[in-house]
């Protein structure tokens, strides 16, 4: 199954559509919970990187009984080093972004954490592209 | 697990109900749907929150109660009642004619749950040091919030706190207090005041319990009516005010919005309403909440006072209460609340079970089925118009989707998919008729003017 979603960079007052979707299909497959609240966590972390970074961006999302594959790609600033930016605590996240509560720097780690295998490719100037993957 | 069934106390009465659909879309986990021109409760999704009741506007839906009857079977016959009751009557009715309403209608004693809340308030305070890593503590106080965590948010179950509801502390509490002056145990009736169709359920069927031990339960709207009627006779009244021995000022507004939370030591919330309550929870599960250490949880808008067993505004009665609550002194330490009792045992059997989860919203168990059915329903969605008109006799064009992967319904219950298949002659107008009054009942579409709104509507 597929499912499609498009992001609309700096409106974080929607931040979160995709994430709440994509747990409503997985409570329907009855995946255990504990994975659903790593994907949704996961997810949740990407799509708000795309709001509160990106001009824009689409996440894809395909299941399959054993899997989960979501692919997340946006046009924005990209990221110069990626390295940098897998360490805790690391964020380029304005200050406005940080009063709302967001940029805390622990975006990236977490959805590492939180995912079984994770790809992450950026071009400064054009955007950057992760690809997670969870199984049941 | 999955065998168990839940009791429930929300019935629809089949005469009276008129096949509106204001029911299916209220309906916070989908339950309702409308089979052969009637509202079908699905007990396994229903949470007792009452939302059915308060949209339908035949009063088709109805809550079962125990007979008052009842109370004869016993020498020492207690009401208990959470405080809200106070607050829906008129300021010029005093307490002490309400608790001598209560003694008229049959009752020897009256309780109010909220009488020794501070064991309660200490319980929880212990339990949320001891427990601080499941984060945030949901209270155990509503049931109706309970279930739909059980049903919706199963992941949630664990965050519940496993402690008892203060109805059965207080039923604790007066039986301990009616053993210790000398009555025998199969003497002691206890009956339960209920402000809401959730603490039928949670009483006839504890989550978390074995047994309750409230012998039966009489809906406060009736107890209400009874106590008004006869409350001109009341004036001469005997003093009532050693009944309320040990009810303080927090125990009051226990019931009310903010009445748990305002004691949290740490970071708290209360939130009231089932459909708020589902977006706060839909956040939490996201981790798009800050860190909270616990949380207040009610069903109805405005806690306790929203019940809809009460009678009466809820932003009055919660006014009422309010003032009320000022008469009377803040909590102190429970060991002050009475002498005679045991706190140490009370607070032994005030512990509670796990809250098993009981997911509903899964298409299938085994997920490669589940993921075909899915793929399925999306399928369907694309024929079906998406108006959510609930003609169909489901609370959405989705759920109506869902229902015919699960073989409960068929294309043809859409009206709109009908009108187009007749209209590309791939079906008669009668058959398409006939499938219409299968669904709705024989009679439905005749003219009558008895009908609400129309012509001889009598009110």
């Amino acid at each position: 199954m597929q499912v499609k979603f498009d992001v609309e960079g700096g409106n974080f007052s929607k931040a979160g559509h995709a994430s709440s979707q994509v747990k409503k299909i997985l409570k329907q497959l009855n995946v255990a919970p504990k994975i659903i609240k790593s994907i949704v966590v996961a997810l949740y972390e990407a799509e708000v990187n795309i709001v509160a970074h990106a001009y824009n961006g689409t996440i894809e999302v395909t299941i399959d009984p054993q899997k989960i594959l979501i692919n997340l790609s946006d046009n924005g600033p990209g990221i110069a080093d990626i390295s940098l930016a897998m360490q805790e605590g690391f964020s380029t996240a304005s200050q406005e972004v940080r009063q709302m509560g967001f940029g805390a720097g622990m975006g990236l780690p977490n959805i590492k954490r939180n995912t079984d295998e994770f790809e992450i490719e950026s071009e400064v100037g054009k955007g950057t592209k992760l690809i997670m993957t969870k199984f049941f | 697990m999955d065998s168990v069934r839940y009791h429930h106390a929300i019935k629809v009465n089949l005469d009276k109900c008129v096949s509106c659909t204001h029911c299916i879309k209220v309906c916070p986990t989908e339950a309702i749907r409308v089979i052969k021109g009637k509202a079908v409760i699905n007990k396994d999704r229903c949470v007792d929150c009452g939302e059915c009741l308060r949209a339908c506007p035949v009063n088709a839906f109805y809550v079962e109660q125990d007979d008052l009857l009842q109370i004869q079977k016993y020498k020492h016959r207690v009401a208990l009642f959470p405080a809200a009751m106070i607050g829906q009557f008129p300021e010029n009715i005093t307490e002490n004619q309400i608790y001598n309403g209560l003694l008229q209608i049959g009752f020897t004693h009256a309780h109010e749950v909220e009488q020794p809340i501070s064991v309660l308030k200490e319980m929880v305070d212990e339990y949320c040091q001891q427990h601080s890593e499941s984060k945030p503590l949901i209270s155990s106080y509503c049931p109706a919030v309970i279930r739909l965590i059980q049903v919706r948010y199963p992941s949630m179950t664990e965050n519940i706190i496993r402690l008892k509801a203060p109805h059965d502390l207080a039923a604790l509490n007066v039986k301990q207090a009616l053993l210790e002056d000398g009555a025998k145990e199969e003497e002691i009736g206890i009956f339960y005041i209920t402000p809401c169709a959730a603490k039928i359920a949670a009483v006839k069927q504890p989550v978390g319990e074995e047994e309750s031990i409230i012998n039966g339960i009489i809906n406060m709207n009736e107890v209400y009516n009874r106590i008004m009627l006869n409350i001109e006779n009341n004036k001469e009244e005997q003093d009532t005010s050693h009944m309320r021995q040990g009810l303080t000022r927090d125990g009051v507004l226990w019931c009310l919005t903010d009445g748990e939370a305002i004691h949290s030591e740490g970071r708290a919330m209360a939130i009231d309403g089932i459909h708020n309550v589902i977006k706060f929870f839909e956040r939490i599960e996201n981790e798009e909440t800050p860190e909270i250490d616990f949380l207040e949880v009610r069903a109805c808008d405005q806690s306790c006072a929203g019940g809809i067993l009460l009678t009466g505004n809820r932003f009055l009665t919660v006014e009422r209460l309010r003032k009320r609550a000022l008469r009377y002194q803040p909590a102190t330490s429970s060991n002050k609340i009475d002498a005679k009792l045991d706190i140490a045992t009370l607070k032994q059997s005030l512990h509670a079970a796990p809250i098993p989860p009981k997911p509903i919203m899964m298409l299938d168990k085994d997920m490669a089925r589940a993921l075909e059915k899915l793929n399925r329903a999306r399928s369907i969605m694309c024929h079906l118009p998406g108006i959510d008109c609930g003609a169909c006799g489901a609370p959405s064009c989705m759920a109506l989707a869902e229902d015919m992967v699960q073989q409960k319904a068929k294309m043809s219950d859409c009206i709109f998919l009908q009108q187009r298949w007749q209209s590309q002659g791939k079906i008669s107008a009668k058959k398409a008729y006939k499938n219409m009054e299968e669904k709705w009942g024989e009679d439905r579409f005749e003219p009558d003017c008895n009908k609400k709104g129309a012509k001889n509507e009598s009110f």
